[in-house]
């Protein structure tokens, strides 16, 4: 009779209780630094944004009572992030589109779908050694050594298997009628792909596209023997062909200064890059959400 | 008629569109293979880079740590070790906990909007740049955990691991900061792979009367575990690889030691320390470390793959 109700003795209610409190102090040790972490970086870097901070060059460090504002580092890095997206999106879209729309599963797309993972893994710093060998001392783009450009070009390769896998899985997802009713009044294979999949799988791969940006954006590694850093503004097209700073780099370079002034200019970037980096994946996000919800109606 | 007659002669395509088509598709594929060219040219370039080193050190270079520009001697084997050890001992806590955060999500303890806002929020942590984890380490986490370390040095010096005085920057922070960088990676794919598994294995062990964490850990984890696996080695890849964040805590120090107080060095550090300033054969020794990290990760990354293949769910 007994054995209908709970008991609480029973030794397998006794371990249950204990792997669920030790899930629930995992949970918690995980998530609490987590949460702490996010609260900090905003609330520290958030205090310290003033306007000057928009408009002015960074102060060579020494001169600790004002270190000046990231004007060049916010200006290089949208610069440097959109060389990389002009490279990036090209290329793997279009390698996306061969993968999913024009092979048949073949060795050769079954190789590159293996090479777009391993290139995935390949270590962001490997990508900077590369464009600095290739590029940088060779001094290949017109005797500049480094550059916003070479910078651009590392970041891109960090973007492209992002950008192809994003456009490959993307495609596959439009349903197979599509393609048919297209070819089928006699469209020919390319309008088929550049006015109908293409468009129908639009939102998801813009998606994967802007996440990959946004992850480029705070990417540093690549970017410290490549584009190096400048203190000085931009102010012109020339200016690529020189050293660039970003706001990765001003974080790495400030936080490692003895500098109040210059740490404080470092929290500040930080604010601002992890603050249009998590605000762009939300909105990623709440788009995606949305997208499902109005194709399951 | 006639009209039909005009439409049968234009039943065929024009000679432009099937040359745009054939245009567009081998477009797309010289596009595709841009990947294995990067990859090959990759590989090439730091090979040849590395060439140089490689013929004067052998494999000499991998076991001794002597790094002196000044008498031209080089060995990374204190950059090598300190990338397995952080790495490996990172995986070592990021498993447990992570592990542990997903089955907790991945239950019914809290309600489904609490555990969906923690999935997606730890989702969103893997998006913060590791160069701000390094500030926030630097700032934040070393001076926090400073006491502790005295009292770990303290109470258990006499074991090698804790044997030197904690000044400032050591592993042991590189190996926590790259905790929490891994744990978002570990914990979404874990959650994902316990997600996958069906709804009636779990029915299934219920109903024979097994309890929650006796189906969790005969049923639900065993499907999953190639799953997780993948996403452990996944994470194995990014933590030799990662650079930023590690560099700034690590204190970046070629001198050997088995304790994880003192300061330390991985391939990555070494590379963003020293690559700007270097000529000579100390690049060449550079690429030489850098290749040797390619080689790890793609060893780590490819297996990862092979798992993902070989034992991927059959239900």
């Amino acid at each position: 009779m007994n054995s209908l109700y709970y008991q609480k003795r029973l030794s397998r209610n006794i371990g249950d209780k204990f792997f669920t409190s030790l899930s629930v102090i995992c949970a918690l040790i995980a998530i609490l630094p987590l949460i702490f972490l996010v609260t900090y970086i905003l609330y520290k870097g958030g205090s310290q944004i003033t306007p000057e901070l928009f408009t002015l060059e960074p102060n060579p460090p020494g001169d600790d009572l004002d270190a000046g504002g990231i004007n060049p580092a916010l200006i290089g890095t949208l610069i440097i992030t959109s060389i990389a997206s002009i490279i990036a999106i090209p290329v793997g879209v279009g390698g996306g589109i061969y993968l999913a729309e024009y092979s048949k599963g073949g060795a050769f797309s079954r190789f590159i779908r293996f090479g777009v993972n391993v290139l995935a893994g390949v270590p962001s710093i490997i990508a900077g050694v590369f464009i600095y060998a290739l590029i940088v001392s060779t001094k290949i783009l017109f005797g500049s050594m480094y550059s916003g450009l070479a910078g651009g070009m590392a970041l891109s390769i960090l973007m492209l298997p992002t950008v192809i896998k994003t456009t490959d899985e993307g495609l596959k997802l439009v349903p197979n009628e599509l393609r048919y009713a297209s070819l089928g009044v006699g469209a020919s294979m390319y309008t088929t792909i550049l006015k109908v999949t293409l468009p129908s799988a639009f939102r998801s791969i813009a998606t994967g596209v802007v996440l990959g940006i946004a992850r480029a954006a705070g990417e540093t590694a690549p970017l410290i023997f490549t584009a190096l850093f400048s203190y000085y503004y931009i102010t012109g097209f020339g200016d690529l062909f020189y050293e660039m700073g970003s706001l990765a780099v001003l974080i790495y370079n400030f936080a490692l200064e003895p500098y109040d002034a210059q740490n404080k200019l470092a929290w500040a970037a930080s604010f601002i890059l992890v603050l249009s980096i998590l605000s762009v994946n939300i909105f990623s996000r709440i788009l995606a959400a949305f997208t499902e919800k109005t194709k399951r109606v | 008629m006639e009209e039909k007659l005009t439409l049968f002669k234009n039943r065929k395509r024009f000679g432009i569109e099937k040359n745009i088509d054939i245009i567009f598709k081998n477009t797309t594929l010289v596009l595709s293979s841009f990947v294995a060219i990067i990859l090959l040219g990759i590989f090439l370039v730091v090979f040849f880079q590395s060439f140089e080193s490689f013929s004067r050190y052998g494999l000499k270079f991998l076991v001794t740590s002597e790094w002196n520009p000044v008498k031209d001697e080089y060995g990374a084997f204190t950059a090598i070790y300190g990338t397995l050890l952080t790495s490996f001992l990172s995986l070592l806590i990021t498993i447990p906990l992570g592990v542990g955060t997903a089955i907790f999500i991945t239950e019914d303890f809290v309600p489904k909007i609490v555990r969906e806002i923690i999935g997606s929020f730890v989702e969103l942590l893997a998006a913060i740049p590791s160069v701000v984890l390094g500030l926030w380490a630097i700032f934040v986490m070393e001076p926090f955990f400073r006491v502790f370390f005295v009292f770990l040095h303290n109470f258990f010096g006499w074991i090698p691991l804790f044997s030197t005085e904690p000044t400032g920057r050591n592993s042991l922070l590189a190996i926590l900061i790259l905790v929490v960088m891994l744990l978002p990676i570990v914990t979404s794919i874990a959650r994902d792979s316990l997600n996958q598994v069906p709804k009636k294995l779990r029915n299934a062990a219920y109903g024979i009367g097994a309890s929650r964490w006796k189906t969790i850990f005969s049923v639900i984890l065993p499907a999953a575990l190639s799953g997780i696996m993948a996403g452990v080695l996944l994470a194995l890849g990014r933590a030799m690889g990662e650079t930023m964040a590690v560099t700034m805590i690590i204190g970046n120090s070629n001198a050997f030691s088995w304790s994880l107080l003192s300061p330390g060095y991985t391939i990555s550090s070494m590379l963003a320390n020293q690559f700007g300033e270097a000529d000579g054969s100390q690049v060449s020794s550079l690429f030489y470390a850098a290749f040797v990290l390619m080689i790890l990760s793609l060893v780590v990354n490819i297996f990862a793959q092979w798992l993902v293949k070989k034992f991927s769910l059959k239900y």
